[in-house]
């Protein structure tokens, strides 16, 4: 956050001819020029990008993975992020959870006509932030203006391109009985950070979005534990229910855990209960779930405990023979229940 | 998390647990009145711990599940009209009506916005001068006060564009009906704790003498549950009928006079149709006269016809405890949290949604 602001006093926005992003700043004209080369071509100064091609040229060998995302985040600057940050941090973990190591991502705008060219800027500014933090070039993009009423402010897509480790081999086909499922820090941090704001809800201090690159997290794992690593998955949407009950489906076995086991904030945790939300149901940004061998669990555990987002990494739960398809949760007190995919949106409670 | 963490703890579980299994010789049903205990039971998996003598029966005291389906397509009426906000509480959303859901319609275009809070609406109104504000106010006795607080607070800002669709039901009536209905039989109530919060116990001494049946102040954390439970076998045991209070942190014996004080001064008592149970006399409360012109139901004469219920939900059966969710054909097959039948199958309060989503 710090590098963050240092970033932004570093980059002063530069003079331009209007305060507004208009019409005509996505009519492909001089307007557009001007814009881009005082903005995006400048910040994002590389030799890819110097070529002003309609495509960035690159020199790939072997297995890549390749991911795309679209954000369209409201409000588009929250604590803890911007919608810019965000963008880049979606599609590089994205990447990363193939197993493969982020390097080049585009770079694409839908701008509604009237966003302030400071917010532009700041976008940019978190863009660059996150781009460097990742250690990935932005190679090529696109800017769209659209009518008033048309949009929310703004849209980002990203598309990413990574190599694969070499020591990867991530799928769920991989996963067996007896498997131990590991998430990498606390859960529902970002749904609720985003959830306050919104709801113009007030604690005692900001809840702030944990969204975060975690490719070198996910490097380093594969460096050390290799194929033992059977999958990585990063549960944005829907939480962590939602991806562990898809797993759970694709490798037709049970997922057991406990509820005492998962890592929540005190004061996310606290909102959930306010607000009458399942912690397990909200969404997720700067944290990832491991499916690996019984075996190395605790080692895996001890290595991420001692990396940079990897502080409050947990055992949360196991693969099972029984119950096949369904995730099954151990109260605190010792009951069970289902954890089923939610059906829509999660509702608040009347009471 | 202090204040919750203490009433989530295995070990006094366990112990309360042993005591009830020490304590019961004899099947007893026991009713928990309010949606948000069943959703405790079912969701902190504690049916499955309880001796099989105890028969859990989940009460009415859902207010998505009980309120009327009539009242729904009055809402989504209001919410259609091009000049109208409708304000809710989220789980009303996604109740279907007798052709759409209030979600529905929102994608479909209508403002309709879910709040926390009915002063959110208020504020909304009066950022909002050529929009009619409506709030959605339903529940029990708990969300009253602040269903009344809005319309107080509208009246004092002068304001003439917001309105409430009240649909306030209360629980002592509920319970009569339930003892008063032939084909239950119900040992002993556990009282809904947040209603009894702000109602206190005065009106539930009558209800324990005339039917005889212990009632217990229950709260919602699973110790509290027990305590309740444990409590209530106590006395069924003994054969003795009390009423209690187990939620002592929460419950007082004169409840919340502030509260209550603001509930009569907009509202007055009136009959009500619930959803599933039917017309129970003096079991809601409607604006009164000095607030009449905030009542949406007045202001803008809707007049729609009472849709007809679908045949094959068993909701009343349920409600009253009857019949358990499993028991209905539809359960789980034609019938699910994604394309309810019926109420309690939509909010995660109502019975057949609790075990749907929860049960092992």
């Amino acid at each position: 956050m710090e590098n963050k602001i240092k970033m932004k006093l570093n980059c002063p926005m530069p003079k331009l001819d209007y305060d507004i992003i208009t019409l005509g700043h996505g009519s492909g004209g001089l307007l557009t020029n001007r814009l881009l080369d005082k903005t995006i071509f400048d910040v994002f100064k590389n030799d890819k990008l110097k070529t002003r091609h309609d495509g960035a040229i690159l020199n790939l060998e072997g297995e890549i993975a390749f991911s795309t995302d679209s954000f369209v985040i409201s409000p588009v600057f929250f604590p803890g992020g911007d919608i810019g940050e965000l963008a880049v941090n979606g599609t590089v973990n994205d990447v990363a959870m193939c197993g493969a190591i982020p390097q080049y991502i585009s770079l694409a705008f839908i701008i509604e006509e009237g966003l302030k060219m400071e917010e532009f800027w700041d976008v940019l500014i978190g863009v660059k932030y996150a781009a460097e933090k990742a250690g990935v070039m932005v190679v090529t993009g696109d800017t769209k203006v659209v009518e008033r009423g048309k949009g929310d402010k703004i849209f980002v897509n990203t598309t990413g391109i990574g190599k694969m480790h070499p020591n990867a081999n991530i799928s769920a086909s991989n996963i067996k009985t007896g498997d131990k499922i590991i998430v990498s820090g606390n859960i529902a941090t970002h749904g609720i950070a985003i959830l306050s704001v919104r709801q113009g809800l007030e604690f005692e201090t900001t809840i702030e979005s944990d969204t975060t690159n975690l490719n070198f997290l996910i490097t380093k794992l594969l460096d050390e534990f290799g194929e033992k690593i059977h999958l990585f998955r990063d549960p944005t949407r829907g939480g962590v229910s939602a991806t562990l009950n898809e797993i759970s489906r694709d490798i037709k076995r049970g997922i057991e855990m406990k509820e005492v086991l998962l890592p929540v904030d005190r004061q996310v945790d606290a909102a959930c209960e306010i607000l009458g939300l399942d912690p397990l149901y909200v969404a997720n940004e700067g944290i990832f779930i491991a499916f690996v061998a019984n075996e190395i669990a605790d080692d895996v555990v001890k290595t991420m405990r001692k990396l940079e987002y990897g502080e409050n990494a947990s055992i949360i739960g196991q693969v099972t023979d029984k119950h096949p398809g369904k995730v099954l949760i151990e109260s605190s007190i010792g009951g069970k229940r289902v954890v089923n995919m939610q059906i829509g949106e999660q509702l608040p409670r009347i009471c | 998390m202090k204040f919750v963490s203490e009433y989530r703890n295995a070990e006094k579980v366990k112990k309360l647990i042993n005591d009830i299994s020490e304590t019961v010789t004899k099947p007893w049903k026991i009713m928990e009145v309010c949606g948000g205990q069943t959703h405790s039971l079912v969701k902190n998996g504690i049916l499955e711990l309880l001796p099989e003598e105890i028969n859990m029966i989940h009460g009415p005291g859902c207010p998505v599940c009980v309120t009327p389906l009539n009242l729904i397509d009055k809402a989504i009426f209001l919410a259609e009209k091009k000049d109208v906000i409708l304000g809710s509480f989220g789980d009303m959303l996604r109740v279907p009506g007798s052709e759409k859901s209030l979600l529905q319609i929102k994608a479909e275009g209508a403002d309709v916005r879910i709040l926390y809070s009915p002063s959110d609406a208020v504020k909304i109104a009066k950022d909002n001068p050529d929009k009619e504000v409506v709030f959605f106010a339903v529940g029990f006795e708990t969300t009253a006060p602040a269903n009344a607080l809005s319309v107080i607070q509208a009246k004092k800002l002068g304001l003439t564009n917001y309105s409430i669709l009240v649909s306030h039901v209360l629980v002592p009536p509920a319970i009569e009906a339930i003892m008063d209905d032939e084909e239950t039989r119900i040992d002993a109530f556990l009282g809904a704790g947040h209603v009894m919060s702000i109602m206190g116990l005065s009106e539930y001494y009558p209800l324990v003498e005339k039917y005889k049946v212990p009632i217990v102040a229950t709260g919602f954390e699973p110790v509290e549950m027990l305590v309740g439970i444990s409590s209530a076998v106590k006395q069924l045991e003994k054969g003795e009928y009390k009423m209690e209070n187990a939620y002592k942190r929460v419950v007082r014996e004169n409840g919340t006079p502030a509260a209550r004080n603001l509930i009569f001064e907009a509202f007055e008592i009136s009959d009500r149709m619930w959803r599933g149970i039917g017309n129970i006399p003096d079991s809601g409360y409607e604006l009164n006269d000095k607030y009449k012109d905030f009542d949406a139901n007045l202001k803008f004469h809707i007049d729609i016809d009472i849709a007809k219920e679908s045949e094959m939900c068993i909701a009343g059966l349920i409600l009253k405890g009857i019949k358990k969710p499993y028991e209905c054909p539809a359960f789980g097959k034609l019938c699910n949290p994604e394309n309810p039948l019926g109420a309690p199958m939509v909010s995660s309060e109502g019975a057949c949604a609790a075990y749907y989503h929860y049960s092992v």
